[in-house]
């Protein structure tokens, strides 16, 4: 069996209120656990707000504030400006911060942190809808998903965020699923020691919001990613892509049928979502072989 | 005194600008708007010389500004801002924000009309739109009086634990030149210390902020922000009384010009205060009993001090730069409520005098005193013509 190697330094507590099974209680302890005790915390309203607890308590160790759904990116510039003032500018400055703080209303504020730069890490706990509220959609929610704001399913697809931050020359950008715990923790390593603004999208399942089982949700990560649902890679300074995992090796269908957001689905629409799946790995798989070429071309 | 002051040609935001720098802030979050944008540019000047040592941010919007400025506040750092009209009105979910999490933000807002139709004249509604927000705001009339008072209202945010406004209006006061004392750095540092958080988001200390609270817990922390605010009034006295001594200028939180015996007082804030005193002097000469009363510190609104000054005083006639629909002149509004139930409650007169940046001579203020003297006053404000 293998264990998730990271050292425990007990920065993330029991007692936290994540719904049963969620895997994102996992990310935030392993994220919280790889940056260590100096750090400060970002949290704009979301499940991560709720886990990292109300007060008087607090399930992360280190100091957070909570701060307006579209303000993360923001924020976390004035408390790292602050610490650089105070001549601490070692400090780990971290959001943890949902899809639709992210994606939608927060999205103007991080995209104008990335164009300033600003040495912090972005984390965005990818749910795919505003599923703290209850299950609404937001500009993650991919195409045909159900959710309370779109109950005959999503018409338009999910927002490429990762792209729209490689536009950027964003020094780091990556996914990471909890699925793949190796692979999260030298991620979240290899960020906080980069300068500069970077941001990692974790996949997670959401349990009531996706209709997916409560044992399920490391299954469902681990059938995104290998069916390119959700892959796996990062790219650096806008330019060097890196994919993290083997590849795409199985279809959609055992991703979607563990979900009740698709069980509506038809043969078509399936085959629509596997069409959509295979376009975006294609194009990525060209992005990582052009960016290869251009670095050898430097080189 | 202590340390020399310079005499300088200076514009109202140049004013404001050498004011932020000589309070030394550490981080300045700012975004450009017509007519703040001179007190950013002077003070992006300063930091490219090296005379300002502060983070300079420059974000996409006045939103992300002032939430940049929050956190800084809360991490430990003086924090300076400024905006106007629109910009002020974007950062309004902030403005709530900032002083929940008893953030001691110094910002200067240059009033300007309020959109729609798009405009850039002198007005007040934007900054009195944030009277709810739990922030102290002052009204200036001057460029001297905008220097001193961003100095000052770093020594009373950081006392009182809020974050105070000050504003002044659109080019009357924004971009008129006029001669103004600077104090010396020497100077401002022995009247405002460095800052030092009592608490902070601090590695070392593990504290968080905002987290979600019951509702007996935010009843609580409403109840300590009216402790809070209404210590601006002491702390205002400490802060102006240092002030004062170091550099011979002091000013009111209300002030009263000629209304000894005064049969009428005029009561207003900002730049209309200059015109009304040249009216008040022409009155005086034609023989009317006539004063001023100028009103600097809106919020708190210093009701007590306002129903000792005026009481006793027949008429007051509110002049008003300012609009809220269905409502009328805000201060003539605020006025009658803090006046009402006194035995000898003035008859008050509210006029919207110069909405919109409508110019306001001297010689139509004294027309308005001679028409409403005698007259019954109206419960909702009036039109001036």
């Amino acid at each position: 069996m293998n264990y998730i190697e990271y050292k425990d330094l007990d920065l993330f507590s029991a007692g936290h209120v994540a719904c049963s099974g969620c895997i994102e209680s996992l990310s935030i302890r392993i994220i919280v656990n790889t940056i260590g005790s100096d750090a400060v915390a970002v949290v704009p309203p979301s499940c991560g707000a709720v886990i990292c607890g109300g007060y008087p308590n607090s399930s992360v160790s280190i100091p957070a504030f909570h701060t307006t759904l579209e303000s993360a990116a923001a924020s976390a510039s004035g408390v790292k400006r602050s610490l650089v003032a105070q001549g601490k500018p070692d400090t780990t400055v971290i959001c943890l911060a949902g899809d639709g703080g992210t994606y939608d209303i927060g999205f103007q504020a991080l995209s104008s942190a990335v164009e300033r730069n600003e040495d912090i890490l972005y984390i965005c706990f990818d749910n795919e809808g505003y599923m703290n509220t209850g299950g609404q959609k937001s500009s993650s929610t991919p195409l045909q998903a159900v959710t309370g704001s779109t109950p005959a399913g999503k018409i338009s697809p999910k927002k490429n965020l990762v792209e729209i931050l490689a536009a950027h020359n964003i020094p780091y950008v990556a996914t990471v699923s909890a699925a793949h715990s190796e692979d999260f923790v030298a991620k979240v390593k290899k960020a906080k020691e980069i300068r500069g603004t970077k941001v990692i999208v974790v996949l997670i399942p959401c349990l009531a919001g996706w209709g997916v089982a409560d044992n399920a949700g490391i299954k469902v990560s681990r059938l995104a990613v290998e069916s390119a649902v959700f892959p796996l890679y990062e790219v650096e300074d806008g330019i060097k892509y890196t994919l993290n995992h083997t590849g795409k090796t199985r279809t959609v269908d055992a991703y979607l049928a563990e979900q009740k957001r698709y069980r509506h689905l038809t043969e078509e629409t399936v085959a629509e979502i596997q069409a959509g799946v295979d376009r975006e790995w294609k194009r990525l798989k060209m992005k990582t072989r052009i960016s290869q070429e251009l670095q050898a071309a430097e080189d | 005194m202590s340390g020399e002051s310079t005499r300088m040609l200076l514009s109202g935001n140049h004013a404001v600008a050498w004011g932020a720098r000589l309070a030394r802030p550490d981080v300045i979050p700012v975004y450009p708007i017509t007519p703040q944008t001179p007190i950013l540019e002077k003070i992006t000047d300063f930091h490219a010389a090296g005379e300002v040592q502060a983070e300079m941010l420059t974000p996409e919007s006045e939103h992300s500004a002032m939430s940049a400025c929050i956190t800084a506040s809360i991490s430990g750092s003086r924090v300076f801002t400024a905006t106007s009209s629109q910009g002020l009105l974007l950062m309004h979910e902030l403005l709530h924000y900032a002083a929940g999490a008893r953030a001691p933000i110094v910002m200067f807002n240059v009033n300007r009309t309020v959109a729609s139709p798009w405009a850039f004249w002198p007005d007040q509604t934007d900054s009195l739109a944030q009277r709810d927000t739990g922030w102290v705001q002052f009204y200036s009339e001057s460029a001297q009086e905008s220097i001193d008072s961003v100095i000052q209202a770093f020594h009373i945010a950081e006392t009182i634990g809020l974050p105070v406004m000050i504003s002044h209006e659109a080019f009357y006061v924004s971009h008129a030149m006029e001669p103004v004392e600077v104090p010396s750095q020497a100077l401002v540092d022995d009247f405002l210390p460095t800052y030092k958080a009592t608490h902070k988001l601090d590695p070392l200390i593990g504290q968080s902020f905002g987290s979600p609270v019951d509702a007996a817990t935010y009843n609580r922390t409403r109840r300590e922000m009216d402790v809070a605010i209404n210590s601006t009034y002491e702390a205002f006295e400490a802060a102006n009384s240092t002030w004062q001594q170091l550099t011979g200028r002091g000013y009111g939180i209300i002030e009263q010009y000629r209304t000894d015996g005064a049969d009428v007082v005029v009561v207003t804030m900002g730049s209309m205060c200059g015109t009304a005193r040249d009216a008040v002097d022409n009155l005086r000469d034609q023989g009317q009993a006539v004063g001023l009363l100028k009103v600097r510190l809106f919020r708190p609104f210093p009701y007590r001090q306002l129903r000792e000054a005026l009481s006793g005083v027949p008429c007051v006639i509110v002049l008003d730069r300012n609009f809220s629909p269905g409502m009328g002149g805000i201060l003539h509004q605020e006025l009658k409520a803090a006046l009402s139930g006194m035995d000898d409650m003035p008859k008050i007169h509210g006029l919207l005098a110069g909405v919109g940046g409508v110019n306001v001579v001297p010689e139509k203020i004294e027309e308005l005193v001679k028409q409403y003297t005698d007259a019954e006053p109206n419960i909702a404000s009036l039109w001036v013509e």
